[in-house]
């Protein structure tokens, strides 16, 4: 019955139904699309820039949060660089089972031919990165131990980088100039695909003592150690012997803070998390708001039904309707209503999720709570804004109402 | 006693306008028996349509008593009138007063639905209804695919869907032409052969030529009531 209204009232139903289906909409998408952005953050962009199992010591945070004061900042930045002792210290001294990498990067032109590629991250490290970062070789092979240690320049280039300065050619055993040095080619990396839009296959890989090593590092200093555990049970084992360890070589004392920073991938996300934090305390208030929009609209929308259907009420207690019944035929109109809104921004809300995921990398997923969630408000919205007007319904006189044209 | 439907004592209605009161109903005292077939007349302003909804248990009156089947129904609440309205008054209304959406089906369940009646019974009872006043080819439409005559009717077959003791008319032919009004008359004739206590609001005095008996108010009062020689012989 309440349906059939709805139905033959279609267009104005569909104006009223609005504020909650934008509401509803708004509910099921930002959800859909935070949790998917939770789970990229967490499989892609932690897992992949750090490493799985991975974390790393440096002088101090490289994923801020956003709110480093300048106090903090120029601490910070006062702190003790790592050295090759400190990595050595900690390598050597390890119980947990782990593999390190010494790290040291930075933004660098590479030419080949005539061709140039601006704005290349060069790295300089150990064989073990490869492991570490989970970064497979397509052709040609990595560097060895040997290698490194006599510095020798060679290099692992990365997909994209290899196709677009060598275009077409096979980069095996091209030479590469580096500030005027040249650098072969001995492997070329598997494509990694983008973050956030930007290309993980534009870098190239070299001995930690490789000549280049002075324009990226000075000497005796790292960006940062590398190191992975065999699972992720043993990253806090590891990680807080490395602290110890750190501590113990730095001469702390208890009272003493850390002067080093030990970063793994939930660290990394730290940042994000208060964002999505600030995004879920503030959805309810948005969603809120819409909804009581929605349901003023639809209050208003049951008040013109009511004046509009004045005689009907008033046939409809000529013959026997109790007040109760014409104040439920008039609530559950309202509810329905709302649910139909709620319903088709569920339904929108899903759409805007699928369409996040196909065209973004997110990997969005509606939450089946949020939609038992739209529904309820839905109900709810209806409910209240019902109530107000079908009680005006039922008080009518139904003499007056039968007169009613 | 138990032979009236309805019994209305000293009856009065009064009307607060503005500042005026008007007095609609002054005192009047009637009884209805069972099966008796009532025409209520008067000029506009002689308080037949007071009456009427005073005896239709829609409005209850200023002073006096009504006993509508033996019950005292002019102190109840709402809701309570509402329960008397649904089990004992079948309304037939000048203007038919059928839900424009509803076929006639629904329009004939309806007061089935308000007495709690199960949604099979509701059909059945509402089909038998519609067929006892010749519409049992008409169930599915709704009143606007419906001539004047087959919506009064449907009006009567949801008047008496729910078996009630009084069939009470406000100007039935009210918006008919004389043929269909002859047809609906030949309707109340019949249900009153069949045993219906009727009464029938009207102005016209070849409705009221119909009824057995005639009620003529004037100003609130009594005029007149007499036995219709001319149906009686």
């Amino acid at each position: 019955m309440a349906l059939r209204t709805i139905v033959t009232q279609k267009l104005k139903s569909f104006f009223s139904l609005i504020g909650v289906l934008i509401g509803v909409t708004f509910l099921i998408a930002v959800v859909s699309i935070v949790q998917g952005m939770n789970v990229y953050m967490e499989d892609q962009f932690a897992n992949r820039l750090i490493g799985l199992n991975t974390f790393t010591l440096r002088p101090f945070p490289n994923f801020n949060s956003g709110n480093v004061t300048d106090d903090m900042w120029r601490a910070w930045m006062r702190r003790p660089r790592i050295s090759y002792d400190d990595a050595d210290y900690v390598t050597d001294r390890l119980q947990t089972p782990a593999i390190t990498a010494r790290f040291c990067s930075d933004r660098m032109v590479l030419n080949y031919g005539g061709k140039t590629a601006k704005d290349i991250e060069l790295i300089g490290t150990e064989p073990t990165y490869f492991a570490i970062k989970n970064i497979d070789i397509d052709r040609g092979r990595i560097f060895t131990p040997q290698e490194v240690r006599l510095g020798l320049p060679v290099l692992v280039v990365g997909n994209e980088l290899g196709e677009k300065l060598f275009q077409g050619l096979d980069p095996l055993g091209k030479d590469v100039t580096i500030r005027g040095i040249p650098y072969r080619v001995v492997g070329v990396a598997a494509r990694r695909g983008t973050l956030f839009g930007l290309s993980l296959d534009k870098f190239a890989v070299m001995p930690f003592r490789a000549p280049a090593r002075r324009h990226i590092c000075p000497l005796n200093v790292l960006d940062e150690l590398e190191i992975k555990v065999a699972s992720p049970d043993l990253m806090l084992t590891a990680m807080s012997e490395t602290e110890a360890l750190m501590r113990a070589r730095r001469g702390l004392k208890p009272n003493q803070e850390n002067n080093f920073f030990l970063q793994n991938a939930s660290g990394a996300l730290d940042g994000w998390h208060k964002i999505s934090n600030v995004l879920f305390t503030a959805l309810p208030g948005l969603v809120a708001i819409s909804l009581v929009v929605g349901g003023i609209v639809i209050m208003n929308i049951m008040l013109m039904a009511v004046a509009e259907r004045t005689r009907e009420i008033g046939i409809r207690k000529a013959l026997g309707a109790k007040r109760r019944d014409i104040l439920a035929q008039f609530v559950i109109e309202s509810a329905t209503l709302s649910t139909v809104g709620a319903a088709l921004g569920i339904a929108t809300g899903i759409a805007l999720a699928f369409l996040v995921r196909a065209v973004t990398p997110l990997p969005a997923a509606v939450a089946p709570w949020s939609i038992a969630v739209a529904v309820a408000l839905g109900m709810i919205v209806g409910i209240v804004a019902g109530v107000y007007p079908a009680t005006r319904a039922s008080k009518l006189d139904p003499i007056a109402a039968l007169r009613a044209e | 006693m138990s032979d009236r439907v309805i019994h209305v004592e000293d009856l009065a209605r009064e009307y607060v306008m503005g500042a005026e009161r008007v007095l609609a109903l002054r005192g009047l005292t009637l009884s209805i028996r069972r099966n008796e077939y009532v025409a209520i007349m008067g000029p506009s302003g002689s308080g037949k349509s007071t009456l009427m909804n005073l005896i239709g248990c829609l409005d209850t009156p200023s002073a006096g008593s009504y006993w509508l089947n033996g019950q005292e129904v002019s102190r109840l609440s709402d809701d309570a009138l509402a329960r008397v309205r649904n089990r004992e008054i079948g309304f037939v209304f000048q203007t038919f007063n059928l839900l424009p959406r509803a076929t006639a089906l629904h329009n004939v369940e309806l007061p089935l639905v308000y007495a709690g009646v199960s949604s099979r019974e509701r059909r059945e009872r509402a089909e038998r209804a519609l067929t006892r006043v010749g519409l049992e080819h008409r169930m599915q439409h709704r009143p606007n695919e419906l001539s004047g005559g087959q919506r009064q009717r449907v009006a009567i077959a949801r008047a008496l869907v729910n078996e009630p003791s009084l069939l009470l008319a406000d100007e039935p032919t009210g918006n008919l032409d004389s043929t269909t009004s002859e047809e609906i008359m030949r309707v109340f004739a019949e249900l009153h052969g069949q045993g219906q206590t009727i009464v029938v609001v009207t102005h016209e005095p070849s409705i009221a030529e119909h009824a057995e008996r005639v009620v003529v108010l004037r100003d609130g009062r009594l005029d007149s009531d007499t036995r219709n020689t001319k149906v009686a012989a």
